[in-house]
């Protein structure tokens, strides 16, 4: 079971979409799991044949549970498990009391010794309809539960029994979509963001005149669906100048900073539900304007419907919160463990500008960083931003 | 179909008379015949006999040949006759012996009785009450004793009522005569020696509403007719055993009342049905589909059914028995629902 974020702990398996004897390439989507942030895809992070699924449709695990056995090209009998953290710098989830040993090397056992606990069986677990009414609306996992009733059924006694056992301790355990499970999850994450980083802030008002009179412009020739948003153009902006900054993109890890060649941007989204998930476009750097704007509409979407894949939670180096029209001036935004730095944006609004001994109106908006001292120093917090602002300032380049 | 209130107003001092279903259908019949002179009796032996099931016993001299009148044996004939009487004005009451015997007359109840109203364009009511004996118990076999209450129930045009008590007895037959369309009425043969105490002042009962016979909130059972006391008495067990059951008495089993089914179901989540007629596109078939259509999300456990064996049912008393839903049989698959031990 793959950590999709800081704050995962556990994750219920929804589908498999592979079956053993299945040829599969590293990043092929191999099953479908539920969390706190809704239905993920997980990708594999092996090229190789699937040996064994160990773990049942229904049942919910814990973040490093070995799932499935996969035969990579050339290998033997021994089958390695898709390990939970990508080749070099993704963010596994420590448990706050147990952390992560530095290379998690999970166990592999041969197909000759399964694990104990899955069943063979794939058959569905019974709930009557009156409990399973009654699961959704108290948001608890059925999984967690033990029916009682004919052909070992969960019944109402069943669930309103795991109600009143899980009034206190369970809590954290209950899952899914709903709102309650979200705000957990967030709870979860910010709570050990402000218990464990030293946040310093810093923040610049960039003249955004340059780049909207530019934008617009580009936009006038465009079709609709074509055209481009700002935010855009700041995601690219905040990307480009991490080459100059690289000590803002990466991972806080075992007390030490592990830095990241790629930009993988979260985009901090608001979901239609209530709640706030920040999932990544992969290598923004490296992207075209076009490419980021249609990663970002196809990401928001999928955000908000739950279709969201494993790495893009896994992955982000670096966090873009940006309000909008709709929000405020400026954001104090709150670093995502064990990201080392997340970007703000306010809203772009009008006012008095002076330069050159002249004063006019200009649209600005005011960037903030957040920045993890223990990573960085303001020094070169102030330098990504001042990056920032410059590359804003020649739009067409960007 | 509209329902008829009671029609005897309750005395301020109402005395209780001990009776029996037998009795009180005799009197709801004696009261029908006073009340109104369109009434009449017709029949197999209705008359001189006193009725098969003895429930027109004096009647013949109480009101003379014009109004209990004995038939030729063709059910085919007498019901036809009654049909035509009820649509010339009439009142008319035809016993027909058991349901297995009113096939005979079926071509008349389904084809004129439940259309003729349908067919003339709202000209033509059919204002008959047709009673006809119902159910196994007595050792008459096969032939005299199937439950086939759920052919007459498929169709649409006629009303369907089982009366299960005394109240019942006494009550259903006036308001069944104030029906403008056909109402077949179904005694079972096990519940005429039935003893109770019913009002003095006893009258007319609806023909619209289930009855909660029993409040319990554990499990519905869901019956009618023969069936109601053997699931009364499967209450009782299941009371001793901790087990709160609510027994639904149908009474109409056409149109039948889904909101006191739904209601109970919805209370308890465990639904039991006991239908003497057999479990293949039975009533008790209906019924399940209709808590599954409207109340599955309050089910906490699959829909039980306890019905008659598929087989004719068998003269020998103990194969007779065995065939048919027994208050312990009724109790056993209720605790086993309750228990969880399937």
């Amino acid at each position: 079971m793959p950590s999709l974020g800081a704050d995962m702990e556990a994750g219920t398996l929804v589908e498999w979409r592979v079956k053993p004897g299945d040829a599969i390439h590293r990043g092929d989507i191999i099953c479908e799991v539920v969390t706190e942030k809704g239905d993920i895809e997980v990708e594999s992070w092996l090229t190789g044949t699937v040996e064994q699924l160990l773990v049942q449709v229904g049942q919910k695990v814990p973040v490093k549970t070995l799932m499935a056995l996969i035969r990579t090209e050339g290998e033997g009998a021994a089958a390695v498990p898709p390990a939970p953290a990508p080749s070099a710098p993704a963010p596994s989830a420590p448990a706050p009391s147990a952390p992560a040993p530095p290379a998690p090397t999970p166990p592999a056992p041969t197909p000759s010794a399964p694990l104990p606990a899955p069943q063979p069986s794939s058959e569905r677990t019974r709930i009557s309809p009156a409990a399973r009414k009654r699961i959704e609306a108290a948001g608890l996992d059925a999984s967690t539960i033990v029916g009682s009733g004919i052909g070992g059924a969960i019944t109402i006694a069943d669930v309103e029994k795991a109600m009143s056992a899980s009034q206190p301790a369970a809590r954290a355990e209950s899952e899914a979509t709903s709102v309650t499970a979200i705000r957990r999850a967030i709870a979860r994450a910010m709570a050990r963001s402000k218990r464990e980083i030293p946040h310093y802030y810093l923040s610049q008002t960039i003249d955004m005149s340059r780049a909207l009179s530019w934008l617009e412009r580009e936009n006038s020739a465009r079709e609709l669906p074509r055209r481009l948003l700002y935010s855009v153009l700041l995601l690219k902006a905040v990307a480009l100048a991490v080459r100059e900054v690289p000590e803002m993109n990466g991972f806080w890890q075992d007390d030490h900073w592990i830095g990241s060649d790629a930009v993988h941007a979260g985009v901090a989204t608001s979901l239609r539900s209530g709640g706030l998930i920040a999932p990544a476009i992969h290598d923004v750097g490296g992207k075209s304007l076009d490419e980021v704007m249609h990663a970002l509409q196809d990401l928001v979407n999928r955000a908000r419907s739950s279709g969201l894949r494993s790495s893009e939670l896994s992955d982000p180096t670096i966090t873009v919160t940006s309000l909008g029209e709709r929000g405020c001036d400026s954001v104090m935004p709150i670093i995502y463990p064990p990201q080392v730095a997340i970007v703000g944006f306010g809203r772009v609004v009008e006012q008095a500008w002076a330069e050159n001994g002249m004063v006019g109106a200009r649209r600005v908006i005011h960037a903030t960083l957040g920045g993890d001292h223990r990573a960085s120093d303001g020094h070169r917090g102030a330098l990504f931003l001042r990056a920032v602002d410059s590359l804003m300032q020649s739009p067409e380049q960007l | 179909m509209t329902a008829i209130a009671a029609a005897v107003p309750p005395a301020a001092m109402p005395g209780v008379v001990k009776t029996t279903y037998r009795d009180a259908l005799r009197a709801a019949h004696r009261d029908a015949l006073r009340r109104d002179d369109r009434v009449f009796l017709m029949g197999e032996d209705v008359g001189r006999y006193g009725g098969c099931y003895a429930v027109s016993l004096g009647l013949l001299e109480e009101f003379g040949p014009e109004r209990v009148r004995d038939t030729p044996l063709s059910e085919l004939a007498f019901v036809g006759a009654g049909i035509g009487a009820a649509a010339a004005g009439m009142r008319p009451i035809v016993e027909v012996m058991t349901v297995n015997f009113s096939l005979l007359a079926l071509d008349q109840i389904v084809n004129s009785a439940a259309t003729l109203l349908h067919m003339s364009g709202g000209q033509c009511a059919v204002p008959l009450v047709i009673r006809m004996a119902t159910g196994a118990g007595r050792q008459v076999a096969a032939q005299h004793s199937h439950s086939l209450e759920v052919w007459y129930a498929h169709v649409p045009g006629i009303r369907v009522v089982a009366p299960a008590t005394i109240e019942d007895a006494r009550g259903m037959l006036w308001t069944a005569l104030q029906d403008p369309d056909p109402v077949v009425m179904f005694e079972h043969v096990m519940l005429y020696n039935l003893e109770g105490e019913i009002a003095e002042t006893a009258g007319a009962t609806d023909l619209d509403h289930a009855a909660v016979r029993r409040e319990g909130s554990d499990i519905s059972i869901v019956t009618y007719g023969g069936c109601l006391p053997k699931s009364m008495r499967a209450a009782e067990t299941l009371a001793a055993d901790g087990i709160s059951a609510e027994v639904i008495d149908l009474r109409t089993l056409r149109p039948l009342d889904d909101e006191t089914i739904l209601k109970s179901v919805a209370k308890t989540h465990r639904a039991v049905i006991v239908d003497e007629g057999w479990r293949s596109c039975g009533l008790s078939a209906e019924i399940a589909a209709r808590i599954a259509e409207s109340a599955l999300y309050e089910l906490d456990a699959p829909v039980v059914r306890v019905c008659t064996v598929e087989v004719p049912i068998p003269y020998p008393r103990h194969l007779e028995e065995a065939a048919l839903p027994q208050a312990a049989s009724i109790a056993d698959a209720a605790r086993r629902l309750v228990n969880h031990h399937g």
